[in-house]
């Protein structure tokens, strides 16, 4: 059998994938039908890196497994390496390495283990072995933890063995469905490094998919998903070019904090996006805007050059029309507590230690927190962000030192102290049995509100939050997005004065994220002390000061503009926070070692 | 009054989230009713339908009516009349009979000149149990024609008579003790899943650290996730005592206000006993497994199944702590003998225990989890 | 298929099992405490059963019934003066019976007709009827000793004669711990099974498995086997402790015995497979493997309660049920030895069973999300 698959190689054409009218339905629990993939007719020649960009729901997955031969199409035809993916599945999945969302790791296993079970798969001999594993060893940095549980490793190092284990067998073709999600920046980088440094050596075709806008940017190719259809294809610069003309630099009058001025601007009818560049805005419009537009009054917008999310953005805005809802947090927000921005702290954490048996999660953290701040907890997975975060919930108690949110430490607080602060935990935790407006009343009630004021605060929360079309759904079934609004409404029901946000935007979409930070800016404003923690080091940009947390400590502290300035760029490139980031940990590395 | 309050509002959210959804309100309702029709049919030790054969080498008037007492019984079903000794082996051996009947050539002969006359009856012993029980049934049948032989021949009767009766269920039906049972058994496997599933749940959804952070004090927590769970029980509870009263016609002898305090208090140790579970398990996954290990040696050790009088010394004291066993008594109790609260004390005060003891362990776990 | 993706596919399947705690929970530990339970704490058969005899008027000859109902390894006698105080322990629960000797029992002895009331306690039929029938034992056994100290009359006429093949002593272990078999196979075929499975849908490792050259037939083996010798070794165990530990005969060979339970554990196994292609949900697959095999192999399966004498509907859903054929064969092979006449029809019909369930279960796992 396997000889027939290799017999098959003659047949490829210049295009490694090539799909004609691709359909793929699927049936909802409520027997409705919907197409995640509608006519999508797509080619990728040999050797290039293609990354499959869009918001969630937009059928990269379906896109992906369809490539593997993992799915029947309902309509249309896939060709992988020549080979009809729909009818000869086995052909294909011989001759791609594919990594699946999870990574597809056994857990239980050791890296080694993990590695031995692939090869075999692949039918690799001893001989070929020992020349594959010192190479992917290199490769993926892995080869002092070849002993380890798989389960035990880093969101990083589990994604590069994930990419280790398709590798062993030198496929012709990689499939590679979401590798970067919630793995830190370093780790990121390191990935397109060996992806690139694969397509260039073995002139292997690599598929990815991307929820990253800034990633895209970094791929030969580019196809833009959106609700099951090609928006677009082409180079990168393509997509830019399509902002071209209608991208801007705005300055921040000393009036505003810059967060203050993207929430304006944003507001703008003609506006697509507003969001933070360091101290400035960058601005994207749908038309060709005139100077004496009174959105600019008293700016001055310089034109730039458009990245690849301006065009990404354009594009998304007109197939969706989607207008940037504006109405939100007009008032009712934390008891008129509208001294913004005092001087009084609010949250203070001194030589905190968390220790798991030998394990220590955080290791001596010391910051604060003052009132109307937005505070980020930065850092990649793992490196104790939640643990921290838990502690100051009382969720957790600490191993060492002290910590107090409005002056007392919760897990000692009799239960009112807790009707201050808010909550949104990991992963949106909604009754997800229940629906949207029993979900709020239901947190209403917990917070003791009850008659009349109950129903104020339900109705606030659903005309805030715009949830007044999906009220009765279950909360469960909502996309992600629709799950974040709601459980912030639930949080924000008793008005809290504090505010706890545990990364509120990992499997959110760019467009939901960006409606997210607007939200949290206006809260800010209206006097609500915010601490989010996260994983994306771009939205640091919304946070007026940050931590950064690597390993369980904190290796620095201090408003953005500060943290950028330890960034390592050559000019022109601007500094970003990512840059910094990983400046930071390669510092700390060395120093440790 | 606050406090109440939020607890109002838990019970409330919990009782929507399973009654809601269709597919849960169905696991929560149907199962039970159906496992109690099915295991209501299936778990009895009655017989009714014994299947046997006759190797009758007498022939004669005699043994006829014999044999003729035996098909009347309404027990029996006679499949085969063997010719030949040899028969009698391979007839059992294939499971077509499990009882066969032999009548010796001289039976009649031997009846009419007074002496005894021996019947040979061969059991299939393979569950022994259904075999000593249709050796029973030959053997009640036998006296009855012994004394109806007595009456008719004008011989005196026999020294001795022993008269049988049996308190509280005169026709000793394995159904009047099982199905009362089955009200505890049932509801004991869905209020520990129930339980220690809602908890998994939320720990699993993120949803836990959420009501922590409300005012919610982790009592409060505790009460409300019990609550529901007890409330459904009631439900469970009164539809399989529904189910014996209307559909298995048991004669209900007792008071259900003598009944419901001690499952009540039953289901309150079984909810704990949930709590613990969850207090152990991290996932749903690890929540079920756990309650399955826990349910197998709590249904094994109750008395449904095999009597606990019949067990090992030691293993009978390791049963006083299994709160099934004495809801189980209490509905035997005030089911079959009309029990008023005075005869069942003996085993409300033990149920009464475990309940505070699984409770207060659950909310000890609970906040050592916290620490 | 490739004897290499096989092996490497095993080897992980044996470290994982090693390695996940509630795997050893289910498919060792649970076992061992059945095997104990059945074998030590459970049993049908009374023993000292608290019976009260009530004497109105102590004479010789009640003292010689209280004797024989003292000499039975059954009873334990409690002898009081009155009807009453008798109903009074029986309702406290504090014996099971009554033996009343009626009023001027000895003169009545003498004219022909005494009467002896049998009371018990009802509750629990089964135990009823077996105290019933050790108390009609106990009572003819006195009077057959009177008869041979030279008094009049006799028993009978018709004395029957009662024999109990395969299990002479009426020892419920002997089918109990055969039944344990069905119960510990069906955990680990289709309960363990199921769930493994379905986590493989849920943590994604399958997606990844199916993207690379392993054939689906190769993913099954791989399942399969793993569990299936963890079935016979349930197997091994259970026998042999049933034979040296409990003294449970087993009068069929060996080989028919590994034969058929390897037939039963492959039923099971598809079940369990099938249930988690279907539901690919780890929680789903384990409680319909434990509505749908588990309490059925209880309950319906012959295992403890006669199937003959349940309602024609319930009956016939017991025919859909693997279990029921494994019991009756269990039961044969230990108790009555290797009869054909069993054995061929039954497992004809798991092996139809085997077979459709393993054709679905290849359709269902294709290598398709």
């Amino acid at each position: 059998m396997e000889e027939k698959v290799s017999d098959k190689g003659a047949l490829v054409g210049p295009y490694v994938i090539e799909s004609r009218e691709l359909t793929k339905e699927f049936v909802q629990v409520n027997k409705e039908r919907i197409k995640a993939l509608d006519s999508v007719s797509i080619s990728v020649s040999r050797g290039t890196v293609t990354g499959l960009i869009g918001p969630d729901g937009a059928g990269k997955t379906t896109l992906i497994r369809l490539t593997a031969g993992l799915f029947r199409p309902e309509a249309g035809s896939i060709r992988v390496l020549g080979i009809d993916a729909a009818s000869e599945p086995q052909a294909v999945q011989s001759r791609v390495g594919y990594m699946p969302q999870k990574f597809g790791l056994y857990e239980d296993l050791s890296v080694q283990e993990n590695l031995d079970l692939y090869a075999d798969l692949h039918g690799l001999s001893r001989e070929a072995r020992a020349e594959r594993y010192p190479a992917l060893m290199q490769m993926t940095g892995l080869s002092r933890f070849t002993g380890r549980l798989a389960g035990r490793l880093s969101g990083g190092m589990k994604q590069k063995l994930g990419l280790a284990c398709t590798l062993v067998s030198t496929p012709e073709l990689l499939l590679l469905d979401e590798p970067t999600v919630g793995v830190d920046p370093l780790s990121r980088r390191e990935l397109w490094e060996i992806v690139y440094h694969l397509a260039r050596e073995q002139n292997l075709t690599v598929l990815l998919s991307t929820s990253y806008l800034d990633e895209a940017e970094r791929c030969g190719m580019t196809i833009l998903l959106f609700k099951g259809r090609v928006l677009e294809s082409g180079v990168p610069s393509k997509i830019s070019s399509i902002a071209a003309g209608r991208v801007f630099r705005v300055e921040t009058p000393a009036s505003l904090k810059p967060r203050q001025l993207q929430f304006r601007l944003v507001s703008g009818s003609a506006v697509v996006d507003a969001s933070l560049e360091g101290e400035r805005v960058r601005l994207t419009t749908s038309t060709d805007p005139a100077r004496d537009d009174p959105l600019f009054q008293g700016l001055t917008p310089t034109p730039i050059a458009p990245r690849f999310e301006d065009g990404f953005m354009t594009l998304v805005r007109r197939a969706s029309d989607h207008t940037v809802d504006t109405r939100f947090l007009s008032g009712g927000v934390a008891n008129g507590a509208k001294h913004v921005s005092s001087d009084e702290v609010v949250v203070e954490v001194r030589n905190l230690y968390k220790r798991f048996g030998e394990f220590t999660a955080v290791k001596d953290a010391s910051f604060e927190v003052r009132r109307g701040e937005i505070f980020g907890l930065l850092g990649p997975n793992g490196a104790g962000k939640s643990t921290t975060f838990r502690m100051l919930c009382g969720l957790l108690p600490p191993s060492e030192g002290t910590l107090g949110v409005a002056g007392v430490d919760l897990r000692r607080a009799r239960a009112s102290a807790r009707q201050r602060i808010g909550y949104v935990a990991q992963k949106f935790s909604l009754y997800g049995q229940l629906s949207v407006s029993e979900n709020l009343e239901f947190f209403a009630r917990a917070y003791g509100l009850r008659g009349a004021r109950q129903r104020e605060r339900v109705d606030w929360a659903i005309e805030q939050f715009d949830l007044q079309a999906i009220t009765g759904q279950t909360s469960g079934e909502l996309p992600g997005g629709y799950k974040q609004r709601l459980a912030m409404a639930c949080a924000l029901m008793h008005e809290p004065e504090i505010l706890f946000l545990d990364e509120p935007t990992s499997g959110v979409d760019p467009l939901a994220r960006r409606e997210f930070w607007q939200r949290i800016s206006a809260l800010a404003d209206h006097g609500v002390t915010v601490i989010v923690t996260t994983h994306f080091m771009e939205e640091a940009e919304y946070c007026d000061r940050m931590v950064i947390m690597v390993d369980g400590e904190i290796l620095a502290a201090g408003t953005p503009a500060g943290i950028r300035q330890r960034a390592r760029v050559v000019e022109p490139k601007e500094p970003t926070i990512e840059d910094a980031f990983i400046a930071i940990v390669e510092d700390f590395r060395q120093s440790a070692a | 009054m606050e406090s109440l309050r939020r607890i109002a509002a838990l019970i409330w959210k919990e009782l929507l989230a399973i009654l809601k959804d269709p597919r849960s309100r169905f696991v929560v309702l149907i199962p039970p009713l159906l496992q109690g029709l099915v295991f209501g049919y299936a778990a009895t030790y009655d017989l009714n339908r014994v299947r046997y054969a006759v190797y009758d080498q007498d022939r004669s008037d005699a043994s006829r009516q014999f044999l003729a007492m035996i098909d009347g019984s309404g027990t029996f079903r006679r499949i085969a009349n063997l010719g030949d000794q040899r028969e009698i082996k391979s007839i059992i051996d294939d499971r077509q009979a499990i009882l066969v009947v032999q009548i010796g050539s001289d039976f009649e002969r031997r009846l009419l000149t007074g002496q005894p006359a021996d019947v040979q009856v061969i059991a299939d012993g393979r569950n022994s149990n259904t075999a000593g029980t249709a050796l029973n049934y030959i053997a009640t049948i036998t006296d009855a024609f012994n004394s109806r032989w007595r009456s008719a021949k004008g011989l005196t009767s026999p020294p001795v008579e022993p008269s049988a009766r049996a308190w509280f269920n005169p026709n000793l039906e394995t159904r009047w003790f099982m199905i009362p049972g089955l009200i505890g058994m049932l509801t004991l496997v869905q209020m520990i899943v129930i339980t220690a599933m809602s908890v998994a749940r939320e720990r699993e959804q993120g949803t836990f650290d959420q009501l922590l952070v409300t005012p919610f004090r982790p009592i409060e927590i505790m009460i409300g996730k019990s609550a529901p769970s007890v409330l459904i029980g009631l439900v469970q509870v009164t539809m399989v005592l529904a189910l014996a009263i209307f559909w298995f016609r048991i004669p209900f002898q007792g008071s259900l206000l003598n009944l419901y305090p001690g499952v009540l208090l039953f289901l309150v140790a079984a909810v704990g006993i949930g709590l613990m579970v969850s207090s152990v398990a991290g996932t749903m996954q690890q929540a079920l497994l756990g309650s399955f290990l826990t349910i197998t040696p709590l249904a094994m050790l109750s008395g449904l199944n095999t009597p606990i009088s019949n067990m090992p010394a030691g293993i009978q004291y390791v049963t006083l702590i299994n709160p099934l066993r004495y809801v189980i008594v209490i509905a035997h109790k005030v089911f079959l003998e009309g029990a008023s609260l005075r005869y069942i004390f003996p085993e409300m005060w033990p149920l009464a225990l475990i309940a505070a003891f699984t409770l207060s362990f659950a909310v000890w776990m609970f906040h050592r989890r916290l620490m | 298929m490739s004897a290499r993706r096989i092996t490497a596919l095993l080897r992980k399947e044996m470290l994982q099992i090693f390695r996940d705690p509630s795997s050893i929970a289910i498919a060792i530990v649970l076992p061992i405490f059945l095997i104990l339970l059945f074998g030590y704490g459970l049993s049908l058969d009374p023993k000292d059963i608290p019976v009260a005899l009530v004497v109105e008027n102590p004479t010789p000859v009640s003292a010689g019934v209280g004797a024989a109902f003292g000499l039975s390894r059954y009873f334990r006698i409690t002898t009081v003066t009155s009807m009453k105080k008798a109903e009074d322990l029986m309702r406290e629960g504090r014996v099971d019976g009554i033996v009343r000797l009626g009023q001027n029992f000895d003169r009545r002895l003498l004219i022909g007709t005494a009467p002896i009331q049998v009371i018990v306690q009802g509750v629990d039929a089964n135990r009823a009827r077996i105290i019933e029938g050790y108390a009609r034992g106990a009572i003819g056994q006195w009077m057959g000793q009177r008869n041979s100290a030279g008094a009049d009359s006799s028993v009978g006429p018709v004395v029957v004669q009662s024999r109990i093949w395969f299990n002479a002593d009426s020892d419920s272990r002997y089918f109990l711990v055969p039944g344990l078999v069905v119960l510990i196979m069906t955990i680990t075929g289709a309960l363990l099974t199921a769930m493994v499975m379905a986590r493989e849908w849920e943590r994604g490792t399958l997606e990844a498995l199916f993207v690379t050259p392993v054939r689906a037939g190769e993913i099954l083996i791989g399942k399969t086997v793993p569990y299936f010798l963890l079935g016979m070794a349930g197997l091994l165990l259970t026998a042999s402790t049933g034979r040296f530990l409990f003294h449970v005969p087993l009068r069929g060979s060996l080989l028919v015995l590994t034969a058929v339970s390897a037939l039963y554990l492959c039923v099971a196994l598809g079940f369990g497979l099938l249930i988690s292609s279907i539901t690919r949900s780890q929680f789903v697959a384990g409680q319909i493997a434990l509505i749908a095999a588990f309490l059925p192999a209880v309950f319906l399966s012959g295992f403890i309660f006669d199937l003959a004498s349940v309602p024609k509907a319930v009956r016939l859903v017991s025919y859909l049920l693997p279990a029921r054929y494994y019991v009756s064969l269990l039961q044969t092979l230990f108790l009555a030895g290797d009869i054909w006449s069993i054995i061929i029809p039954d497992c004809a019909v798991m092996l139809v069973m085997l077979l459709v369930l393993f054709g679905l279960t290849l359709r269902k796992t294709k290598k398709r999300l």
